[in-house]
């Protein structure tokens, strides 16, 4: 039993560090597979790349962007060479940025709000690449920023508006019960929007919201969710990144208004509708305004008119009645102009929890008021701390 | 959907805990024959995502496709912890590092999401899924019947093998053996027990019960796929091994605690009382510094009664 152990068990072990380090380098390759797909020959190609915090597949966030992405490879044909990396983490997203400009790629698209600052890094460093960054707020935050870098998002709250007018009108017991990740402006404005729209229909409406403290946790979502039912809510709002509200929603058969991400067909029995986004048109100006050598930075605030915000179909238990009104809505915000948004903020004085008057009558907000916005107004039951 | 605060807590607990309390017995067969396995987590995605592949690929009727998803489930789990098993059981790997790389070789960022983006999963809730029902008919029960006897067949099938893994460890000589195992290798070997044979089967099995584990997020808790479903709940499970002392019965009654707590959060909040959030936020992460700190240290793990010989290779020529 002395023979020559201690060559095998070394060499056994060898083999041991080199699988774990085999495991290791597999698991780094499927998480970093980037996918591009060419559309025809080059000649005035632009090549744009997208940089996504999820995968394509999520149903949610991502996908529409991705679909944004398909939608410009569409139209240009050849004109263009799209590229994307999803599951980029916030943290990592430097040295992504840094590959992507070395493969060539004139404008690339941040998708998540904590690549900003590399992404305005990497602009003041490659003065010759456009950087586009989705939700990022340091434009409008008044931060000096290199030429070369341009925000883009949208009026979400309208369409959340005239979904909060739906919920209005489907509650009996006047609770609604919101489901919410974190206590951050754009978040706050977006529950103030839709509970101002389920009062606009139904002025005794009132909402409870829970804090789930999560971009996406199923769990929890269903947990928050299942609380709000129990507290005695009849309609519930989840502002959340998964389905499984609509879960509760099913199990409990109340009506339910999810969030960018239309689950008319799979949940048509309990959904309402809710806000989705369409960034394709917006895409495809920015690789245009590359091609045409046009491109200049921007702040860029998508509305219902210019066709950025869009309304989720109805699920069916929405009434004829209630339809026709979130319509004329919803064309009265179309023919507004491209450039309006937030027309209900200041149709009557809006109060804040305490009763403080915080939007007067007739003032409209600007883009820089939407994103400071750390009040809930009247009528909602819960607190601004996660 | 019962008002009644204490029902509405005590069943979330039950329903929520039963994905711990999978993860948590098989993790203790595995631990109980000396091999820790720090790839519960990465196991469970491998088992939900493989569940949520039949679920979503073969139509039918419940009795018939819910059956093929979990063991399905328990078929890529345990493919998981066979490499674990060889790394670690064969190749004598430290067995820390081989349970880390095998959660991020799974995990969020590994082969679970790649699969489903492959399979196209997570596209709508799958057609079949494992909802409440009141199998024994108990369901009226005041108190009782809500909280007990109404929940999922998944919880039904927990509680059946709670009960059989306690009787196998404690009361069988297949049990006895597997204890001597992870105490003491070589005494066990010397009176004829295969330890390396009992070491794979126990931590394939363990990785067959956090397979289950996983099929209650996709077939149940969400009923679809999402990347990372999981959330770090394999971490949790882990550390119930160590509070239970490595009986399922205990073990049982902590995973109940943490399901109901993870629930209650909300449900205080949604009435109106203010609890600090951060503790709870926190605890995955605070439970993996517990179980890293536990495992590492033998002294530590001498005090809550873990299995002598555990994290340890067993090499015959040491004799």
């Amino acid at each position: 039993m002395v023979s020559q152990p201690s060559n095998t068990r070394l060499r056994l072990r060898f083999a041991g560090i080199a699988a774990v380090a085999v495991l290791a380098v597999v698991s780094l390759v499927a998480t970093a597979c980037s996918k591009s797909s060419s559309s025809g020959s080059s000649g005035g190609t632009v090549k744009a790349a997208w940089i996504y915090v999820g995968p394509t597949n999520d149903g949610g966030w991502t996908q529409a962007h991705d679909n944004g992405r398909k939608f410009v490879a569409t139209e240009l044909g050849g004109k263009v060479k799209t590229t994307y990396k999803e599951n980029v983490k916030e943290a990592e997203v430097a040295p992504v940025i840094e590959g992507l400009v070395k493969d060539g790629n004139t404008i690339i698209f941040a998708t998540s709000y904590g690549y900003a600052e590399p992404m305005a890094a990497a602009a003041a460093k490659y003065p010759n690449v456009k950087f586009e960054q989705a939700t990022g707020d340091l434009i409008t935050a008044g931060k000096t920023t290199p030429s070369n870098y341009a925000e883009y998002w949208g009026a979400g709250e309208d369409t959340l508006y005239l979904s909060g007018v739906a919920a209005g009108r489907a509650t009996k017991n006047n609770k609604i019960g919101i489901e919410a990740p974190f206590a951050i402006p754009e978040i706050i404005r977006h529950i103030n929007a839709f509970v101002l729209g389920a009062q606009s229909v139904n002025p005794a409406a009132t909402a409870k919201v829970v804090w789930t403290n999560d971009w996406f946790n199923p769990t929890a979502e269903k947990q928050a969710a299942e609380s709000l039912v129990s507290a005695g809510v009849d309609v519930i709002f989840s502002h959340q990144d998964s389905p499984s509200a609509g879960e509760v929603a099913k199990a409990n058969n109340l009506p339910w208004v999810g969030y960018d991400s239309d689950q008319s067909g799979a949940y048509s029995s309990v959904w309402l509708t809710t806000a989705t986004y369409n960034w394709g048109p917006r895409y495809l100006s920015r690789i245009n305004a590359v091609n045409d050598k046009t491109w200049k930075s921007d702040n860029y605030y998508g509305t219902i008119a210019d066709g950025f915000t869009t309304l989720a179909t109805f699920g069916t238990i929405v009434s004829a009645d209630t339809k026709t009104l979130i319509n004329a809505e919803l064309t009265k915000a179309k023919n507004a102009g491209a450039t309006s948004f937030g027309w209900y903020w200041g149709q009557s004085d809006r109060q804040d929890q305490s009763g403080a008057v915080k939007i007067k009558k007739g003032q409209t907000l600007s883009q820089k008021d939407l994103y400071e916005m750390s009040w809930f107004v009247k009528g909602v039951d819960g607190t601004l701390k996660n | 959907m019962n008002d009644n605060l204490f029902i509405v807590v005590f069943a979330a607990a039950i329903y929520y805990g039963t994905p711990l309390v999978f993860a948590a017995l098989g993790e203790i067969l595995a631990e109980r024959s000396g091999v820790i396995n720090l790839g519960v987590e990465g196991m469970m995605l491998l088992g939900a995502v493989g569940a949520c592949w039949v679920a979503t690929s073969i139509d039918g009727p419940a009795g018939v496709v819910l059956p093929i998803a979990v063991v399905a489930a328990m078929l890529f789990a345990a493919a998981g912890a066979l490499i674990h098993a060889f790394l670690t059981i064969t190749l004598r790997v430290n067995q820390i590092i081989s349970g880390l790389a095998l959660t991020i070789f799974a995990g969020v960022a590994g082969v679970s999401s790649y699969l489903a983006g492959l399979w196209d999963l997570g596209q709508a809730p799958v057609a079949n899924q494992f909802g409440k029902m009141d199998l024994l008919g108990w369901g009226d029960l005041p108190v009782l019947g809500p909280i007990l006897f109404n929940q999922t067949l998944l919880t039904y099938l927990s509680w059946l093998l709670v009960v059989l893994t306690s009787i196998y460890i404690f009361r069988t000589r297949w049990g006895l053996q597997l204890r001597a195992v992870g105490e003491s290798p070589q005494t066990a070997d010397s009176v004829g027990v295969a330890v390396q044979r009992s070491r794979y089967l126990h931590v394939l099995a363990g990785g067959a019960f956090a397979g289950i584990a996983g099929a209650c997020f996709s077939l149940s808790i969400l009923p679809t796929w999402q990347n990372g479903m999981t959330l770090g709940q394999g971490w949790i499970a882990l550390a119930l091994v160590i509070f239970g002392f490595w009986r399922p019965d205990l073990m049982l009654v902590g995973a109940y605690l943490f399901g109901g707590l993870s629930s209650l959060r909300y449900t205080l909040q949604a009435r109106g009382v203010e609890i600090p959030q951060l503790f709870l936020d926190s605890l995955p992460y605070v439970m993996t510094i517990v179980v890293l700190v536990v495992v590492s240290n033998s002294a530590a793990r001498r005090q809550l009664g873990a299995p002598a010989a555990l994290g340890k290779p067993y090499e015959r020529e040491e004799r």
